[in-house]
């Protein structure tokens, strides 16, 4: 029953990550992932996957994916209609699948974020309709392929569960607010594990659209620095197998980490643009405190929205400032956005991804492309790989619409 | 009792603006007439059933972000608007903390397929002014920027059962105290390519377009008389292994098994896979059932939510004590929810 819940223990549960799958234009999968993000790499490229040629920008990080899926539940009718974003949402589910050691059956909760589901099929199906107006082939598919409601089956299928399913389109903070939503499902104990994260695919659709308001740099994108130009597009997806520390010890699973914190907040002062102040940002990032019963200071670590446009970076600035106080001088910051671009309604998902992995491997993740750091950034950022020893990391979600969530991790001992 | 109830309700349907035009509509039990919308490169137009223009300019129009908004926004936030009454005021001037959950299932198509129509004619003057308007949370952004609400907003994706499921997310947060309010709406706006799309499933099934809204709060009917959210059934997605018929029995088995003084809201259409499932799964109910979607055509997620402000108005003007809402959805999920009456033990 969704509602009314079962009644909620005493004390929240802790949650734990027991599985994690990624991938992003540095590779598919947890290693490649990790070293790339780890030494700073950057994964942009020409644009091959739609004409860019009438574009400002030409450069976007896109994926290579793996000629064959894993082997799942899937037909292979099933796997020949799927489109690219299905097809990296099902590498990351199932990658994190395997890791938790999970068993297919029952129910279990898949939270998703994403801004355009399957959008290029979406595209394909309206270019067919203006342009053969009277052609009907494929065109059903497209339709049903293009929903994220049934990508998400698709994984449910693919795996061997019953879901119930829960996609949150928050546009960039998608991925955060999904992570958050499960986190809140857990603690509450509403379910004893989720499946959660984001996943988006590069789309014409949203290449032009942020092109059309100039917020894309030509070149790789640059967050903090002084003369950054805009952002780069990215696609991928992230999902992380979370489940109740009691459900994970029960079963002597392999503990990642542990999620401790989740705020979100809606900034209205533009549809597009936050408020310079960063008040909504600050109030995601003091509230995901709050409930993780950590002080600005204990965190060791702040993985940036970070875009690299002038507007959301002096912002987050401010807003980091404001919340760390005078631990900022000494806060390490980075943009991972700056390896591979931003993944939208995957961005969170991602990043709190690569926040677990610095918090396994005792790594602080670089941006290597910021030359000449703004000096109204004060935090410390991170340009180059660093080894350190960390405990707790932030994440930074903001989004069209005024969409904001803060995500906390903690290392699992 | 779990204490959470209905404090207003919102609609805007082909039927008109306001929940009275939307009960009326039902009352009368026929068939909103229809209108031709231009199919590109076709002859024969297709037909949608539109909610129709307000019938005076509404104030919130002159908002700074509702100026270039689409029409779906402004049906959301008209619906919001209508559900909030009094208590609009107290949100805007922060005394209120809100949370707001919008759903829909095709989003902001019109001002989508525009924009990919620029782009695909000459990228370089596609609109941006058009672009940040396709973005599935721009509605929602909308509605808290005219409401001044920085509390947490949702915009949740999916077929029409996903109005079902935001139901049981602002319960969730009333309860754990994250908002002291929240407002639900399902929308979704027309466009030719989401009637030519229908068309592929449903043959013969009208697109149509609109919001409802319910408000929910914590506490005691304010009247002394109100209309609680008794439940929200499990999510039962279409998957290989449960079948929509078993989904529906599934969501079926959670809901209300005696039916004298109940009421059921159905939302398939007839001739479609969902219809059969949801027939099935409510054979043995004999007490009055409705299927507003035969009225008020499809449209998704909208159509969810005018089902649950139907039955909410029902129980609320006496008609009935308590009010099942089925949803067996286009290619998702079985989900239903059950409102019944309260009345406060110290009104009068």
């Amino acid at each position: 029953m969704l509602f009314p819940p079962p009644t909620p223990p005493s004390d929240p549960h802790r949650v734990v990550v027991t599985g994690a799958g990624i991938v992003t234009a540095l590779g598919a999968g947890w290693r490649a992932n990790a070293d790339g993000f780890r030494a700073g790499r950057t994964a942009f490229r020409p644009v091959t996957l739609f004409d860019v040629s009438r574009q400002r920008c030409k450069i976007a990080a896109e994926a290579d994916l793996p000629a064959d899926l894993p082997v799942t539940r899937l037909s292979q009718k099933a796997i020949r209609r799927m489109d690219r974003a299905t097809r990296m949402l099902l590498l990351a589910a199932h990658e994190a699948w395997v890791q938790s050691g999970w068993s297919p059956g029952g129910a279990l909760p898949l939270v998703l974020g994403t801004t355009g589901g399957g959008m290029a099929l979406g595209e394909a199906y309206l270019r067919q309709a203006l342009q053969s107006p009277h052609a009907l082939r494929r065109q059903a598919t497209r339709v049903a392929g293009y929903q994220a409601q049934r990508q998400a089956l698709d994984v449910l299928d693919a795996l061997g569960f019953l879901g119930p399913v829960t996609i949150i389109s928050n546009a960039c903070a998608s991925g955060a607010n999904a992570i958050g939503h499960a986190w809140e499902w857990l603690r509450h104990g509403r379910a004893e594990r989720t499946l959660a994260g984001g996943h988006d695919a590069l789309c014409q659709l949203t290449f032009a659209g942020f092109d059309s308001l100039q917020a894309l740099s030509p070149a790789p994108c640059r967050p903090f620095d002084a003369h950054r130009d805009g952002l780069s597009l990215g696609e991928g997806a992230a999902l992380l197998a979370l489940e109740t520390l009691d459900h994970a010890r029960r079963r002597n699973a392999d503990i990642l980490g542990e999620i401790i914190g989740y705020g979100a907040t809606t900034d209205t002062h533009h549809l597009t643009q936050p408020h310079p102040d960063g008040d909504a940002a600050l109030a995601a990032m003091t509230a995901a405190c709050r409930r993780a019963g950590v002080a600005p200071g204990e965190v060791d670590y702040v993985n940036a929205h970070g875009t690299a446009t002038p507007q959301n970076d002096s912002t987050e600035a401010a807003a980091i400032q404001r919340w760390a106080g005078a631990r900022v001088t000494t806060l390490p910051v980075s943009s991972t956005k700056s390896s591979t671009g931003h993944l939208l309604g995957a961005a969170g998902a991602v990043e709190a991804l690569v926040c677990l992995m610095a918090l396994r491997g005792q790594w602080l993740p670089p941006q290597r492309n910021a030359a000449t750091p703004d000096p109204a950034c004060r935090f410390q950022l991170v340009r180059d790989p660093t080894d350190a020893a960390v405990n707790v990391m932030l994440s930074n979600s903001f989004g069209f619409g005024g969409a904001n969530a803060s995500l906390i991790l903690r290392r699992w001992p | 009792m779990n204490g959470i109830v209905v404090h207003g309700l919102g609609a805007v349907s082909p039927a008109g603006w306001g929940v009275a035009a939307l009960r009326d509509a039902l009352a009368a039990g026929a068939p909103l007439p229809t209108q031709p919308i231009a199919r590109p490169g076709w002859q024969r137009p297709l037909h949608i059933c539109p909610a129709p223009p307000p019938p005076s300019r509404p104030p919130f129009l002159a908002h700074a972000r509702l100026r270039r908004a689409g029409v779906m926004s402004q049906h959301i936030v008209a619906a919001a608007l209508e559900a909030l009454g009094g208590d609009t005021a107290r949100v805007q001037s922060g005394a209120l903390r809100l949370g707001i959950v919008v759903c829909m299932m095709a989003g902001c198509v019109t001002y989508s397929r525009r924009f990919f129509e620029e782009t695909l004619q000459n990228p370089v003057t596609a609109s941006p002014l058009l672009f940040p308007e396709t973005v599935f949370n721009a509605p929602a952004s909308h509605l808290a920027a005219l409401l001044n609400s920085t509390a947490a907003n949702y915009t949740l994706v999916g077929d029409e059962g996903v109005l079902l499921q935001g139901l049981a997310v602002a319960a969730d947060w009333l309860a754990q105290d994250q908002a002291e309010a929240c407002i639900i709406v399902g929308a979704e706006e027309l466009d030719w390519i989401v009637a030519d799309a229908l068309r592929l499933f449903q043959r013969g099934a009208v697109h149509s377009d609109g919001a409802g809204a319910l408000y929910l709060k914590r506490g005691a009917p304010e009247s002394g008389r109100g209309v609680e959210l008794a439940r929200v059934t499990d999510s039962f997605p279409f998957t290989a292994v449960q079948s929509r018929h078993d989904a529906a029995e599934a969501m079926r088995a959670q809901l209300s098994a005696s039916a004298a003084g109940e009421l059921l809201y159905c939302s398939a259409l007839p001739g479609t896979a969902s219809h059969a499932a949801e027939q099935s799964a409510w054979r043995d109910w004999s007490a009055p059932h409705r299927a507003p979607k035969t009225i008020l055509g499809e449209a998704f997620a909208a159509s969810a939510a005018w089902q649950c402000v139907l039955a909410c108005d029902a129980i609320q003007r006496g008609e009935f004590a308590a009010a099942n809402v089925s949803v067996v959805g286009t290619n998702e999920q079985a989900i239903g929810t059950r409102f019944v009456l309260r009345e406060s033990e110290h009104h009068p």
